[in-house]
């Protein structure tokens, strides 16, 4: 199954701002860095995962505060719980447009990777540069049929991986990639 | 001692077995089965100039165990001595007759003196050395490597077995190393390094003339020249064959003169450049502050730093005889970079082995004008080379002559004038515009520098801050205390990256960074406008491609 065929994926837009222009649009709000609008995104169903994720971090350091404050009376530690929530809550409600701000790009000869909204990541991987390709499955993932993958490359700053992938899709990129890096296999 | 084993004429005798009979004989293909004669075993076989490299299992140098365990020797002799020359002591104490000895019934060499057991003790130590005797024989026996036209395997191990083979087209680097202990005995360490960590083959040790021999065959082969006269040996039958592969390997003729140097390093710039650095920063902080304290009459600080400045001198010592009689060569094999006065070692890098380079001038060497050169390779040295560092500071320290003859050695690609200028003017403080190469006219090549706004996030730096694509590589210049030029090859790089957050977005910027295997280089510009950014990113993403398409560094010569 080829990644353009999918069905969930969601297709979006970034308004971005043309190469060639030095300051970004010379008004007060810079414009993303335009890469071409062609994107490929990753399954809508991902929201859903990073937000289990962040509930569970909310938590986890709620709990953390807690034992703080009522074990060891800490009596300011109540700062950090209201710290907590707001964070979480915030990571909550940007949720969905972190989902949305992953992308990928098969180009001709190399992957192309995006993440972040504030803080934006744009990664080009050459084809035959992939040294192996995993699939993981987390807990939460595993109940959406959704996949993660991961690609390595003898650089260990290449840190590419594409999360929330439908299974089809995760395993016939992953096939698809495979064959494409085995074609164009080159020295380290 | 050495047994010298003189380089064997390449294109093909086997020589005459040296040395004492059974020093260093060739192993049977499958240990345990007894020796067959010595230089029995590759008779006839055509080629290899290295008795041990004609494809049959080989044992190590029979020091081995005791080199490989000989700091651990001297420390058990050491302890032992400790405590004999107390017993000496003691019993000459009871000779002279003195009484008051300690009363010492726990000791138990006074125990088994009281009861009369010394010949009991003799023969249990007699026992324990045979057995350890037994067993540094046995392990040395099932220590064995074999050299193939493909790869380097070694097996070794007793009761658990362990195999480890390196394949010849993804070897990194060869590794000659002569430990001082070693030294004495006329052996060296050979290590060949593959990509991955702690994947290296090691043969440790080798008696010095088995040890080149090895080295110069598998970077021979691994260049792929044996390949090729191979096939060829295989289409126009042996004698033509042997001659093909002399005239397929010109360069590996072992009567040519040893070539010399590119760059020597007077010891008293190696010695400025260990001592001028940020070590000695701390060192001169704590040095102040010692005396400071003594002045105010706190003599424990003295007491408790004094021997820590002791270490200090020390270590500039140590790094000072590790990096003494530096060598750079271009051989046909590749690079090969010597370091060590004491244990030396001896490290050949064949050609598009390097993933990046950079020279870097920290700020306290600019008055001298000296450079380093540091390199990022895929396979990693068990040992620290020079500096305490790993193998990659190819050039400790140069003037910029030094600087491009070692790029001119190391990129043979970067030698030419035109590019000559280009390296010149990445390290210069501001001019980032290349000088014209002799014979053309017209304005030289720019860098694409950062514009001024990058001051906001690089206050000092932004004025050095840019890059250029020369042919197969980038160049980066960036850092205003610590210089650096960084060169990627493009044919090496494994991926590229654009980053920008909040601030970087409203400046218009962007940070670029080019993804290479992990070492010392870090290639990147923090800063760069944001058009310039993505015309980089996309230009250097298809050029690397293009490059590493057109790339043969698996079997360079075979091409």
């Amino acid at each position: 199954m080829s990644a353009r065929g999918r069905s969930r994926s969601m297709e979006r837009v970034r308004p971005g701002g043309r190469p060639g222009r030095g300051r970004a649009g010379g008004s007060g709000v810079a414009a993303h860095l335009d890469m071409g609008a062609d994107w490929q995104r990753v399954s809508a169903r991902y929201v859903a995962v990073i937000i289990v994720g962040n509930i569970v971090w909310g938590v986890v350091v709620a709990a953390a505060v807690l034992v703080l404050w009522l074990r060891f009376g800490v009596s300011w530690a109540w700062l950090l719980l209201v710290a907590d929530a707001i964070a979480t809550v915030t990571m909550l409600l940007i949720a969905p447009r972190r989902a949305r701000s992953i992308g990928y790009q098969l180009r001709d000869d190399d992957l192309l990777f995006c993440r972040g909204i504030m803080f934006q990541r744009y990664v080009a991987v050459p084809y035959g540069r992939m040294q192996l390709i995993d699939i993981n499955r987390g807990p939460v993932g595993r109940l959406l049929h959704l996949a993660d993958l991961k690609f390595v490359t003898a650089a260990a700053t290449t840190g590419v991986g594409i999360p929330g992938l439908h299974d089809d899709t995760a395993a016939g990129l992953r096939d698809r990639l495979m064959a494409l890096a085995e074609t164009r296999r080159t020295g380290l | 001692m050495t047994g010298a084993r003189g380089p064997a004429p390449a294109g093909g005798r086997l020589p005459p077995p040296q040395g004492p009979p059974g020093r260093f004989r060739p192993a049977p293909s499958e240990p345990g089965s007894p020796d067959p004669a010595p230089g029995t075993l590759a008779k006839g076989v055509p080629g290899p100039a290295v008795v041990e490299a004609d494809g049959a299992w080989h044992r190590l140098h029979p020091a081995t165990p005791l080199l490989r365990g000989g700091v651990a020797v001297i420390a058990v002799i050491g302890i032992v001595m400790a405590n004999l020359r107390e017993r000496i002591a003691d019993l000459a104490m009871r000779f002279a007759g003195v009484r008051d000895v300690p009363d010492d019934s726990g000791d138990p060499v006074n125990a088994i003196v009281r009861h009369g057991l010394i010949g009991w003790a003799l023969l249990i130590v007699l026992a324990v050395l045979l057995v350890a005797v037994g067993l540094f024989y046995l392990s040395w026996r099932m220590h064995t490597f074999r050299v193939g036209d493909d790869e380097v395997e070694v097996r070794s191990g007793v009761v658990s077995r362990r195999y480890r083979n390196a394949r010849l087209d993804r070897i990194q680097g060869v590794n000659l190393s002569k430990p001082l202990f070693a030294r004495l005995f006329g052996t060296a360490k050979l290590e060949v390094s593959v990509a991955g960590q702690d994947a290296n083959v090691e043969l440790a040790y080798l008696a010095l003339g088995t040890a080149t021999g090895l080295r110069r065959e598998i970077l021979r082969r691994a260049s792929g020249t044996r390949r090729a006269a191979a096939q060829a040996r295989a289409a126009g039958g042996d004698l033509i064959g042997r001659r093909l592969d002399d005239f397929l390997s010109p360069h590996y003729d072992p009567d040519a003169p040893a070539p010399t140097s590119a760059v020597v390093i007077p010891p008293l710039r190696l010695f400025g450049a260990i001592v001028i650095s940020g070590p000695t920063l701390v060192l001169a902080a704590i040095v102040a502050g010692v005396v400071v304290a003594a002045f105010r009459g706190h003599y424990l600080l003295l007491v408790v730093l004094a021997p820590s400045i002791l270490a200090w001198g020390g270590m500039y010592i140590r790094r000072f005889v590790r990096s003494m009689n530096y060598s750079i060569v271009a051989t046909a094999e590749g690079i090969r970079v010597g370091f060590g006065l004491f244990s030396t070692s001896n490290e050949t890098i064949p050609p598009g082995r390097i993933h990046a380079l950079e020279v870097v001038q920290p700020l306290m060497w600019r008055p001298f004008g000296w450079w380093q050169i540091r390199i990022d390779t895929a396979g990693r040295l068990k040992d620290k080379g020079a500096a305490g560092q790993h193998n990659t500071h190819i050039l400790p320290v140069g003037d910029p002559y030094a600087v491009e003859k070692v790029l001119g050695v190391v990129v043979p690609a970067l030698a030419d004038p035109g590019h000559v200028a280009l390296i010149t003017a990445g390290m210069s403080e501001t001019g980032a515009e290349a000088a014209a190469p002799a014979g053309q006219t017209g304005p030289g090549v720019r860098f694409t520098m950062a514009p001024r706004r990058a001051a906001w996030l690089r206050p000092f730096s932004w004025r050095r801050v840019g890059f250029i694509l020369a042919d197969d590589a980038v160049l980066l210049r960036t850092g205003a205390i610590w210089r650096r030029l960084t060169i990627v090859p493009l044919a090496r790089l494994q991926s590229m990256e654009l980053r920008q957050g909040p601030v970087r977005r409203r400046l218009g910027l962007v940070h670029a960074r080019l993804h290479t295997v992990d070492g010392p280089v870090h290639a990147g510009l923090p800063v760069i406008d944001a058009a310039e950014g993505i015309r980089l990113f996309h230009t250097v993403a298809r050029a690397a491609v293009i490059a590493a398409a057109a790339d043969h560094g698996e079997r360079w010569t075979a091409s």
